[in-house]
């Protein structure tokens, strides 16, 4: 805060048309006093001018070491918030351009915040998109795929085959299962939590435990997965159970999707029970309603559309995970429909099994291409849920109005 | 008119064929009492589970992971663990500085403008764009930062390498697919950014509008604005958000696995090495026989980073918890 | 089926803090009671432990005896449940469940039970709960619209007409009319007078001249100092209390010196 600046006479220039050169006083109030309402205003050009000079400053500076339009935009974002900083300070004052300053910051930390958001969208549709269009890409699983083809595919251009049937089956298996264990863990937890506790030791600890729960590393999630399936069917076995011996099946993946996925629910869903006012909890007991049917048919009722919204986005949060699944489910070529036999495909695992090791290692440009078409699936999923988790809290929400 | 004159009902028969209430007060409907009862058990077993689910998280790494630090023939083998852990260990933690170091100024200036900058009919659609950067998943930030983040910042890469080797980070060999822990931050800090960037907007809306009134009324310029009555208020709420970055980064796994070509570990930040506990987790894991020492190594590496994040995300808490007093907020 | 009401050494408690001691009453069935006194004085806790609401609160016990007719309802083997069957509430603020309609609402205390209701029977009831409730008229062509959607004086009517459909043999209203018009709280006084022929009604009001219109009897609750338990002052016939009281606080009260 520097209220001294303002005693340094303004130069009359700025002040435009609005006011007369001031007269000098020796009172110093009155130089604290703005001596017209516009006298702190810069006329709106100056904006463009300043624009176009850093632009030229930007070129000239980018052409100095190697042009490119990146560097260009770097060098001109950058001139153009000292130029106008300068301009301020030495035209009006400088409290008035530190302002300036910052702002500029601002927006400009918001254009960065876009680039990625740009980029990342703009490479997965450049090259998904043409990957989505080739024949069968969504219908067949990567059966019989191997590296002679893609080769084939690259050198000679022929159709890049194999597609993620698979993979969609996979992930549409083992997110179902997580959210048909997660579900109704989470929201009697949190019915736990809203109706019954009544703030008990029990209720913090389990509070807390969410909390902890929601910072469990999801590769972390995974091992536990790992872990406890591999004890559970080895004690199983050694009781002579027949139940398979290795632990890499889709349901082990939904265990450890669900250890992420239940703290998620537990929260959402009882924000939205707290929401929903004690008042009509009350009217339901006065009426002679048992505190069950009351929680069943007027507390979950009234809270229903957050509580769907809340699940929707969990599974859109579960549905892109990778690591978890990696080490719980592994990864084939064909499809499997068992949950409880045999490994298992999603369609993250899918991209990053096709990154990482190409069908064909030294011509991986289809399934580079399979990989983009995938991951424009899976994002094209993650923001339908999404979109459907604002729809469903939108269009259920408790009527306020109406006639 | 009351219901008395109603003509076709008389009290009785209500009474009789469907009204719920009971003769006397000690008649109870028992399948209700029942239902009751039933209800809360299973509530409270749901509860109990996520603690009993927690524990075994604890039990299970913990058992599986004593043969990384224990042999039959050796007995303990500690230092061969903390020898194998600490780079990365270390490799994590120097991913996550990065991507912190980039993202908590963007992301602070983005909820700034989404807060206090952007016209008002914009700022909520704004929030969505924002959001949708944390809808993507981390796979796909993997593969944009394999394929396109890490071969566009080579010439950087050349250049620091050029022009700035005399620091130890930017010192070693450039690397020439990209494919550093550099990038990785990079990749780490655009997936912790829609996160750090909502807890900031959060606490920013919540700053109370007197505050700013107030500010704004003795004179200020809006930025002084900002530092006078937002950023007192918020200080809690920034530091915890980028704790909850923080935790995100550490445990982010795929991301780092496909753009890292992880190595030893090294101080320089531009040529290929180091690594991090998630990506040696999911590089090794499903190559290791179950049951193997391999296996036990993963698990306990696994352990620590999950010690880690609790760590972070508890520290996040316990500042918000002690400054929520005085915010402020009530 | 209405009944009369019988407090015997009633002391009401939040956990260990005692918030409502000794309260003697009886209330006589088909009459309209008023509980009047400052705020805070334990009027509206004492009237949820007419029909153990009160005990929907954490740590919240009652000690004595509540007589309905003859049947204590704080005697052991007594269900909550079953004494809110016979004894309903108006609330303070109109709480219709947003969830449902008009018709729902009306039929709440049926449909939240499981009850099975044919069609006609159904009709019937709404009908006849809402013409209990003067509300009829107004509502009978929207039924089936959202009972949130009208308005304060039709929604508090429209939990009157709630209560009433389950022909419970008390009603209890806390301060139904604080959050409503001068109009609308004309009809809910009016609606008063026409249900005291079928139930027996205790209403907690903050207005004195409320308490003077509707009931034939007032009991006027008071508390000597913060952290003190409410008492019952004076019970008497309304009109004793407001023109000849015997006790020198309820003077102070009625007269408007204090409270």
């Amino acid at each position: 805060m520097s209220q001294t600046d303002q005693k340094q006479p303004t130069p009359t220039s700025v002040e435009g048309p609005a006011g007369p050169p001031a007269q000098r006083r020796p009172d110093p109030a009155a130089a604290l006093r703005p001596r017209s309402l516009t006298q702190n205003s810069i006329p709106w050009w100056v904006g463009l001018v300043v624009l176009a000079a850093a632009a030229v400053l930007g070129a000239a500076l980018s052409a100095l070491i190697s042009f490119s339009i990146a560097l260009w935009l770097i060098f001109t974002a950058v001139s153009y918030v000292i130029i106008s900083y300068v301009v301020t300070r030495t035209r009006v004052n400088r409290r008035k351009a530190t302002d300036g300053f910052w702002k500029n910051l601002v927006y400009l930390a918001f254009i960065v915040a876009l680039l990625p958001l740009v980029s990342v969208i703009w490479s997965v549709v450049s090259v998904g998109v043409p990957g989505l269009l080739e024949p069968g890409f969504l219908a067949s699983d990567m059966r019989g795929i191997d590296g002679s083809i893609d080769q084939q595919s690259q050198e000679e251009g022929t159709a890049v085959l194999g597609g993620i049937r698979h993979a969609m089956i996979g992930s549409l298996l083992i997110t179902l299962t997580a959210t048909l264990i997660s579900v109704p863990i989470g929201l009697m937890t949190s019915i736990y939590l809203v109706e019954y506790s009544r703030g008990g030791t029990l209720a913090r600890a389990i509070t807390f435990f969410v909390d902890v729960m929601t910072g469990i590393p999801s590769i972390v999630a995974g091992l536990f997965g790992a872990a406890a399936m591999g004890w559970f069917l080895s004690t199983a076995n050694s009781l002579g159970l027949p139940l398979p011996s290795r632990s890499t099946m889709g349901i082990t993946a939904a265990v450890a999707l669900s250890v992420l996925m239940i703290p998620v629910v537990v929260r959402t869903t009882e924000e939205m029970l707290r929401v929903v006012p004690n008042e009509l909890r009350e009217a339901s007991y006065a009426l002679g309603v048992r505190k069950w049917r009351t929680i069943l048919k007027v507390v979950i009722p009234t809270a229903i559309s957050g509580i769907a919204a809340g699940v929707t986005l969990a599974i859109a949060r579960v549905i892109g995970e990778t690591a978890p699944i990696l080490v719980t489910a592994g990864f084939v070529v064909y499809t499997n429909w068992n949950m409880f036999q045999g490994w298992m495909t999603a369609l993250p695992v899918y991209i990053y099994r096709q990154f990482q090791n190409p069908t064909s290692p030294n011509f991986s440009d289809p399934s580079h291409q399979r990989a983009w078409a995938a991951a424009l699936v899976l994002i094209l999923i993650v923001m339908g849920l999404n979109l459907i988790a604002r729809i469903i809290a939108a269009l259920f929400a408790p009527k306020k109005t109406g006639r | 008119m009351t219901s008395s004159d109603e003509p076709q009902s008389s009290p009785t028969a209500v009474s009789t064929a469907t009204r719920p209430q009971a003769s006397s007060l000690r008649t109870s409907d028992s399948p209700g009492v029942f239902g009751d009862r039933v209800f809360s058990t299973l509530a409270l077993l749901a509860g109990v589970t996520i603690l009993v689910t927690l524990a075994f998280v604890a039990l299970f790494l913990t058992a599986n992971s004593t043969g990384a630090i224990h042999r039959e023939e050796e007995g303990w083998i500690v230092g061969q663990f903390v020898e194998y852990a600490y780079p990365l260990v270390v490799g994590t933690l120097i991913a996550a500085l990065i991507a912190l170091v980039l993202a908590t100024p963007v992301a602070v200036g983005v909820a700034l403008y989404i807060s206090h900058f952007a016209p008002p009919r914009l700022s909520k659609s704004i929030g969505y764009v924002i959001d949708l950067l944390a809808a993507i998943p981390s796979v796909v930030y993997g593969a944009w930062g394999m394929s396109f983040l890490g071969p566009a910042l080579v010439p950087v890469y050349a250049w620091l390498h050029q022009y700035l080797s005399f620091i130890p980070l930017f010192s070693g060999s450039p690397s020439q697919t990209g494919r550093t822990i550099l990038t990785a931050g990079v990749v780490l800090a655009v997936m912790v950014l829609p996160i750090i960037t909502s807890v900031c907007r959060e606490i920013f809306i919540q700053t109370p509008k007197l505050h700013e009134e107030a500010a704004l009324a003795l004179g200020a310029t809006r930025w002084e604005m900002i530092r006078m009555a937002v950023f007192p208020f918020a200080r809690a709420g920034i530091i915890s958000g980028v704790m909850l970055g923080l935790g995100r980064a550490l445990g982010e796994t795929m991301a780092v696995t496909l753009v890292l070509s992880p190595g030893l570990l090294t101080a320089s930040l531009i040529s290929a090495g180091n690594s991090t506990i998630p990506a040696e987790i999911a590089l090794g894991f499903p190559e290791a026989p179950p049951g193997s020492e391999r296996q036990a190594q993963l698990i306990a590496i696994g352990l620590v980073l999950f010690i880690i994040t609790l760590i972070v995300n508890m520290t996040a808490r316990w500042i918000v918890s002690r400054h929520k007093e005085f915010s402020g907020a009530n | 089926m209405s009944k009369s009401i019988t407090a015997k050494d009633l002391n009401v408690y939040y956990g260990d803090f005692l918030a409502v001691e000794g309260v003697n009453i009886e209330i006589a069935a088909r009459s309209v009671t008023a509980f009047i006194g400052p705020s805070g004085c334990g009027k509206t806790t004492f009237l949820r432990s007419l029909n153990r609401m009160h005990e929907v609160l954490p740590g919240a016990r009652v000690e004595g005896e509540l007589l309905l007719d003859d049947d204590n309802i704080y005697a052991p083997g007594v269900d909550p449940v079953t004494v809110r069957t016979m004894v309903g509430m108006v609330f303070q603020r109109p709480n219709p469940f947003p969830t449902m309609s008009i018709r729902e609402n009306v039929l709440a205390g049926y449909k939240l039970n499981g009850a099975r209701l044919s069609r006609s029977r159904a009709d019937e009831i709404v009908e006849e709960a809402l013409r209990g409730a003067n509300l009829w008229n107004e509502v009978k062509d929207r039924l089936d619209n959202p009972g949130s959607g009208l308005s304060g004086g039709q929604q508090q009517r429209l939990c009157i007409a709630r209560t009433v459909a389950v022909k419970p043999d008390v009603i209890l209203m806390d301060e139904p009319c604080s959050a409503l018009d001068p109009i609308s709280t004309l009809a809910i006084e009016d609606l008063i007078g026409e249900l005291k022929q079928d139930y027996t009604i205790v209403i907690v009001t903050h207005n004195m001249q409320q308490a003077a219109r509707v009931s034939e009897k007032t009991a006027f609750f008071n508390i000597a100092g913060t952290g003190k338990p409410g008492k019952m002052i004076e019970y008497d016939d309304t009109h004793v209390i407001f023109n000849n009281p015997s006790n020198e606080q309820t003077e102070r009260y009625v007269s408007g010196k204090f409270g």
